[in-house]
């Protein structure tokens, strides 16, 4: 046990001695900052009255937006639908740099049990990775619930929901930092390794969600692609609002979410000790 | 004070693919000894040292400290320390860092980090990110984190290349030191004259097999001794020399004849009445000695 804590300890060192971390955490306070602001400002700004749904450019006037009382969960799991790009990179990048820097040979010197590293690389992040779902959540929550009371809408944040919501983001973040451990030690080319993030999160799966929803047998399917699962979790989306109309929107229950995604992460990590991990450090 | 412990290949074997990298290698590295680890680029030394260190497994045989593998040590850092040729360090993380990160990893107490930066004499540069060192001053670096652990075992991959004069002097006594010390010591180079001042013991391989092992003097005696000799009548001195029974070859001074005494080939020049213009012992380096020994491992 000790043994494993030290591993632990000489993770979080790893991951709080180079400057990725926090440039990471600091583009994801903007990016989902910014969202959640600008789009908390829009809906909350048409259902209040403030702006004229045909001036927003939406068109459709007020179908688009979503039904009163849902907008602030909406608002605030941006932190997790759109920020979950965050610590899948961080997960990613603090695995792919020890294969990129040779780091590997004083890590393997330092401790020779390779699953006991990969172990505390997968608890470290996870961890980490629920400090960057707090950083997204102060994003979100914090700038977008500030504008929606501007606008005179109920936040929400009395409500127990809002809360368990903010709980099980905290949780999703944390297991796409670990989903990213297994991707990099899955790929562990740093390039690959990041353009199957972006390709993945930011055109395939949005993608393949939108295109599954026109069937009932896909969108069973695609429930159970990593980004739903994750939006399962939390509860809220920003893909469940915008699917087409009158298509089938499935999803899997909050704690089937959350398994699905430990069960992405635990495969991948498991694949990527086999075909990486434990191989010849040259 | 760290008591070495020897050092075990026993049969070791390397394949890479259809590639045998190490051949069937078995020798040992006494402690309270510097040994040198010879062989030309691409001999084979990184992966042996690589397997001993437990991060290339072997296709067969083993690697062990005192019996015990790599990966069976109670405490790896604390036995052995390791400097391998491509010093690994992430560009964006302070020496000082790097080092408390081993330091962690291994469960050693973090003062001794400040403690080795200045052993190897960068305790003023130990707050700079480890991207901007030169070559010199990873390899020091790279030394840091060996002696991190205190420990009785030195395994340094190529720790000479890309020093600067002083440096090479610094570790030469480093390495004496640390043999002084009761400490097992093994030097990989390509070079043996780079080594050749501080080694006690050489391991030469080449082709991934062992051509040669012993103390250093020991390859005095693999090179045939020669005997250098001109005369202005070269003709005259090389019939001299068949007539004698003695095996010679022209050489770029004159012939070589197969001697140890310069006197006996002396003695039949003089009585063929043949005037010598030149008499000497060939001087033969060990260099030479251990370029004929990699040679032989080509042609195998």
């Amino acid at each position: 046990m000790t043994m494993l804590l030290r591993a632990i300890r000489a993770e979080f060192a790893k991951l709080l001695t180079t400057r990725i971390w926090w440039i990471l955490a600091a583009v994801l306070f903007g990016y989902i900052g910014m969202l959640s602001g600008g789009l908390a400002a829009l809906f909350a700004g048409i259902q209040s009255g403030a702006i004229d749904p045909s001036a927003a450019g939406t068109g459709t006037g007020t179908q688009g937006t979503p039904p009163l009382g849902s907008l602030p969960p909406l608002v605030y799991s941006f932190a997790s639908s759109v920020g979950y790009v965050f610590p899948v990179l961080l997960g990613a990048l603090a695995t792919t740099g020890e294969f990129r820097h040779q780091t590997l040979t004083p890590t393997f010197l330092a401790n020779p049990r390779r699953a006991q590293v990969l172990g505390a690389k997968v608890i470290t992040l996870f961890l980490a990775g629920a400090a960057f779902g707090a950083i997204a959540l102060l994003a979100s929550v914090g700038i977008g619930a500030l504008v929606i009371n501007a606008f005179g809408v109920d936040t929400l944040l009395g409500d127990s929901a809002t809360w368990s919501l903010i709980g099980r983001t905290v949780i999703a973040m944390a297991l796409w930092a670990a989903v990213g451990v297994g991707l990099g030690v899955l790929v562990p080319s740093q390039v690959a390794s990041i353009v199957i993030v972006l390709a993945f999160t930011q055109f395939v799966e949005p993608l393949l969600r939108f295109a599954s929803m026109f069937t009932e047998a896909t969108a069973g399917i695609a429930t159970f692609l990593p980004g739903a699962a994750s939006d399962a979790l939390v509860g809220a989306s920003i893909f469940t609002m915008a699917g087409p109309v009158g298509g089938a929107t499935s999803t899997l229950d909050w704690w089937q979410g959350g398994l699905v995604l430990l069960a992405y992460a635990a495969a991948a990590t498991v694949g990527g000790y086999f075909v990486s991990w434990r191989r010849d450090v040259t | 004070m760290p008591v070495g412990a020897v050092i075990e290949f026993s049969n070791i074997t390397k394949r890479f693919g259809d590639v045998t990298a190490v051949d069937d290698l078995s020798f040992t590295v006494e402690p309270g000894r510097v040994t040198g680890f010879l062989g030309p680029n691409g001999a084979g030394k990184t992966t042996t040292l690589r397997m001993l260190l437990g991060l290339v497994s072997p296709s067969s045989g083993t690697a062990t400290f005192g019996g015990l593998r790599y990966h069976d040590l109670p405490h790896p850092l604390a036995t052995v320390g390791a400097a391998l040729e491509a010093a690994s360090f992430h560009p964006g993380r302070t020496a000082r860092n790097h080092l408390a990160i081993c330091a962690t990893a291994a469960g050693l107490p973090s003062a001794r980090v400040a403690e080795v930066l200045h052993l190897v004499g960068l305790a003023e540069h130990g707050g700079q990110r480890a991207g901007v060192y030169s070559l010199g001053m990873r390899q020091r670096l790279g030394l840091a984190c060996t002696l991190l652990g205190d420990p009785g075992v030195l395994v340094l991959d190529e720790p000479i290349n890309g020093l600067d004069p002083e440096g090479i002097k610094w570790i030469r006594g480093f390495l004496r030191d640390m043999a002084a010390e009761g400490r097992t010591v093994l030097v990989s180079s390509h070079l043996l004259s780079e080594v050749q001042q501080s080694v006690d013991d050489v391991i030469i391989i080449a082709k991934g097999r062992l051509v040669h092992r012993g103390p250093l003097s020991s390859l005095e005696t693999q090179v045939a001794p020669q005997v250098v000799v001109d005369s202005p009548d070269r003709a005259a001195l090389a019939s001299a020399l068949s007539q004698a029974g003695v095996a010679f070859s022209p050489g770029r001074t004159g012939l070589l004849a197969a001697a140890t005494d310069p006197a006996t080939i002396g003695h039949i020049a003089f009585t063929a009445g043949v005037e010598v213009s030149a008499l000497h012992r060939q001087k033969k380096g060990l260099e030479d000695a251990f370029l004929a020994l990699v040679d032989g491992g080509d042609s195998l």
